[in-house]
């Protein structure tokens, strides 16, 4: 685990820390095939109890297929699938501990929203004075206690996303499936709704799984994220560790906005800013500037983090703090997210990455801007600002040449 | 506003009543007509006949000859309330077992991957590329004796004596639920075919086995189609004469049968338009029960 993570403080909610929690789920080379087509390919995860667990990909990245295969509607090719440690191949939909709440809602149009919401409470033949009871109490947590005698068609979409999340919750299940949730809401309604999602399930503590192709609601809502692609887990971490530090080019790329700059590894430096005590060290790689990906080596200083200074970048040269035990020569990516890397008109004083430029658009969108910043060599470096002022007061405008620079901590390394 | 009458519209609307008024409304009229007439040895075989010659006059005379006796001989002899009732016994059992036999089908159609479907669709209706009348004929050929089931049978060592099938009511039934299996499988079919199945993944995610799910999700939201299927399949196996007279016995009674009998063996041509009267007034309620619910459909969707 990343030492960011060990920093913090025990009471957080990190049971994928712990080697003594048993996962509430667990895949286990799982691998889901149809025909020809490999939908889940050797996964392996584990899901703890009380999680708000995303999955996250684009469409086809088998996200909806691992979530059907915990559903029950889908049987694994080869490979386990445990949920709270029972093997699940020959346990049927209905006798899962296990409800779902789908994409299209799958209400019941042919009964009201109680009768509805009241369905998997029948099937357990319960008491009607329990039922009803129930029923009532889910109309209440989803503010629906008037349309309990309406129909599905004379609801809105908003309510109907209401009844079906009552209706997956009736049964007070351990695991609550939701497979884009929140995707037929308008935006509004859906940044409420994830708040209103994750209260419930706090207040509720119950394990909720929830497919998404919207980064921004994985981010908002979940405990951990599973970020998927051709039907492998690329990386699985909390929401702040999948932004700052993502794994690979695809994970940085998925979720927000990034620069990527591509080099080749000189060396180590020592950190300028702290004393040799400090154990992180530095990487120095080449910009391609001139077009091409040539290494330089001029600079190349051997692997070790002894050196005593630090000294100024020269253009074409950058700096970025590492963990990774890299060999010289290696190519490397600097992921860059626009929001880390500052614009100015003068040369910044202090000691930075910098490289010139000219800037080519802007792109305002009210809060922010980014600027986009054309280098030498044509590519694009994306550098954004808040505007705290007036548009009118901007300093900086098309055209312009222009500084970026941006700290060492700022870029993140990556070999793939 | 514009007050004037708009004649291309009214021709377009009026083409259909006029239709229905020259080839439905006026023969009916005719046929009630000679429902309160006389049988007479005469030619056309019945009385009173209007005399054009005789003016107005005439008319009233004509009008005050008719009466509603052959109704009454109706209740009287037992043969048509027998019939009716029996007609009435084979078209439900005939359109129960289409529909238990056009269920699955059309369920199966519906989940075959789609670019098979319209194959299917066409399978179903290609039947009626050949003739009813010579598709009732073929299944003699197979019912008959010494037909291709008895045959079949025999050669398999099944049986050791030739099944009596045909001339039963047996045949009357096979032949019915032959005959109008499309009627049913094609509404059914586009029930089920525009059924959302992840309903049916939701009830078993909320804990309904397989069997439940199929009453009480599916049943419900198809009930339109079968509604429509047997409908379609009851109505006109009511009124069925073809299929009882070729491959029903002489114990077979239906009203198309008595109807017929009465039309050209007895030639007594008031009491079989009095049958057939009696006969449009009892499917007139099971017509007008199908068009509220189509009725009803319509508004659910709107």
């Amino acid at each position: 685990m990343n030492s960011a993570n060990k920093n913090q403080t025990d009471n957080l909610f990190t049971p994928w820390l712990s080697n003594s929690v048993e996962p509430l789920i667990r895949f286990e080379n799982v691998t889901k095939k149809y025909g020809d087509f490999t939908a889940i390919d050797n996964l392996s995860l584990n899901i703890y109890e009380r999680e708000f667990f995303s999955l996250l990909g684009p469409s086809g990245c088998g996200k909806t297929t691992l979530m059907r295969l915990l559903a029950g509607f889908e049987a694994v090719t080869s490979g386990k699938v445990f949920i709270g440690g029972v093997e699940m191949s020959n346990i049927p939909p209905n006798k899962r501990p296990v409800n779902m709440m789908f994409q299209s809602y799958a209400l019941f149009p042919h009964m009201t929203v109680a009768d509805n919401i009241a369905f998997g409470l029948k099937q357990e033949r319960r008491s009607k004075k329990e039922i009803q009871r129930r029923v009532d109490e889910m109309l209440a947590l989803v503010q629906l206690e008037a349309m309990a005698g309406r129909k599905p068609q004379q609801l809105s979409g908003g309510q109907r996303q209401r009844v079906a999340l009552a209706r997956s919750l009736a049964k007070k299940p351990k695991l609550l499936l939701l497979d884009e949730p929140l995707g037929a809401l308008d935006k509004k309604l859906r940044e409420k709704t994830q708040f209103e999602l994750m209260n419930i399930q706090e207040e509720l503590g119950m394990t909720f799984v929830i497919v998404t192709h919207d980064q921004e609601e994985a981010m908002t809502v979940s405990s951990r994220i599973a970020v998927m692609d051709h039907g492998q887990v690329m990386q699985v971490d909390t929401p702040d560790m999948i932004y700052e530090m993502p794994n690979s080019r695809y994970i940085a790329d998925f979720i927000g906005d990034v620069n990527f700059i591509e080099g080749g590894f000189l060396g180590y430096k020592a950190h300028p800013a702290v004393e040799s005590t400090e154990t992180e060290s530095l990487l120095t790689t080449e910009l391609a500037t001139d077009g091409n990906n040539e290494t330089s080596t001029d600079v190349s200083t051997g692997t070790s983090n002894n050196l005593a200074k630090f000294t100024t970048v020269v253009h074409g040269e950058l700096l970025a703090n590492t963990e990774k035990a890299l060999s010289e020569q290696d190519q490397v990516w600097l992921a860059l997210r626009p929001e880390k890397v500052e614009i100015s008109k003068t040369k910044p004083t202090g000691e930075y990455n910098m490289i010139q430029g000219k800037v080519w658009d802007i792109g305002y969108i009210g809060n922010t801007s980014t600027y986009h910043v054309q280098l030498f060599d044509g590519s694009i470096i994306k550098a954004q600002r808040v505007n705290r002022n007036r548009l009118n007061k901007r300093s900086i405008t098309w055209e312009d040449d222009v500084w970026l620079y941006w700290n060492y901590d700022a870029s993140v390394v990556l070999t793939e | 506003m514009n007050t004037r009458i708009n004649w291309g519209r009214t021709l377009l609307i009026a083409i259909p009543f006029i239709w229905l008024l020259v080839l439905f409304l006026l023969p009916f009229l005719s046929v009630f007509k000679m429902s309160l007439s006389d049988m007479a040895t005469a030619r056309p075989p019945y009385v009173p006949v209007y005399d054009s010659e005789a003016g107005l006059a005439g008319l009233w005379q004509l009008i005050t000859e008719l009466d509603f006796e052959n109704y009454v001989w109706l209740t009287e002899d037992d043969l048509y309330w027998r019939s009716y009732l029996s007609s009435f016994k084979i078209a439900l059992i005939s359109t129960f077992f289409t529909l238990l036999i056009g269920f699955p089908i059309a369920y199966g159609m519906a989940k075959t991957p789609s670019q098979w479907r319209a194959t299917l669709v066409m399978l179903i209706i290609l039947p009626f590329w050949t003739s009813f009348l010579i598709r009732v004929y073929a299944w003699i050929g197979i019912l008959k004796q010494e037909g291709l089931l008895n045959n079949f049978l025999l050669y398999l060592g099944v049986i050791d004596q030739p099944l009596i099938i045909l001339n039963t009511d047996l045949a009357v039934y096979i032949g019915i639920v032959y005959s109008y299996l499309p009627f049913m499988v094609l509404p059914l079919y586009a029930a089920l075919e525009k059924l959302d199945y992840t309903l049916l993944e939701a009830a078993l995610d909320l804990g309904c086995s397989k069997i439940k799910t199929f009453w009480v999700i599916i049943v419900p939201l198809v009930m339109p189609g079968i509604y429509a299927g047997c409908f379609l399949v009851f109505i006109p196996a009511l009124g069925e004469f073809v299929i009882p007279d070729l491959l029903g016995g002489s114990s077979t009674l239906m009203i198309g049968k008595t109807l017929w009998g009465e039309f050209f063996s007895n030639r007594d041509w008031p009491v079989s338009s009095a049958v057939a009267v009696v006969l449009l007034l009892l499917l007139v309620v099971p017509i007008i029960l199908f068009q509220k619910m189509q009725e009803r459909e319509l508004k659910g969707q709107s």
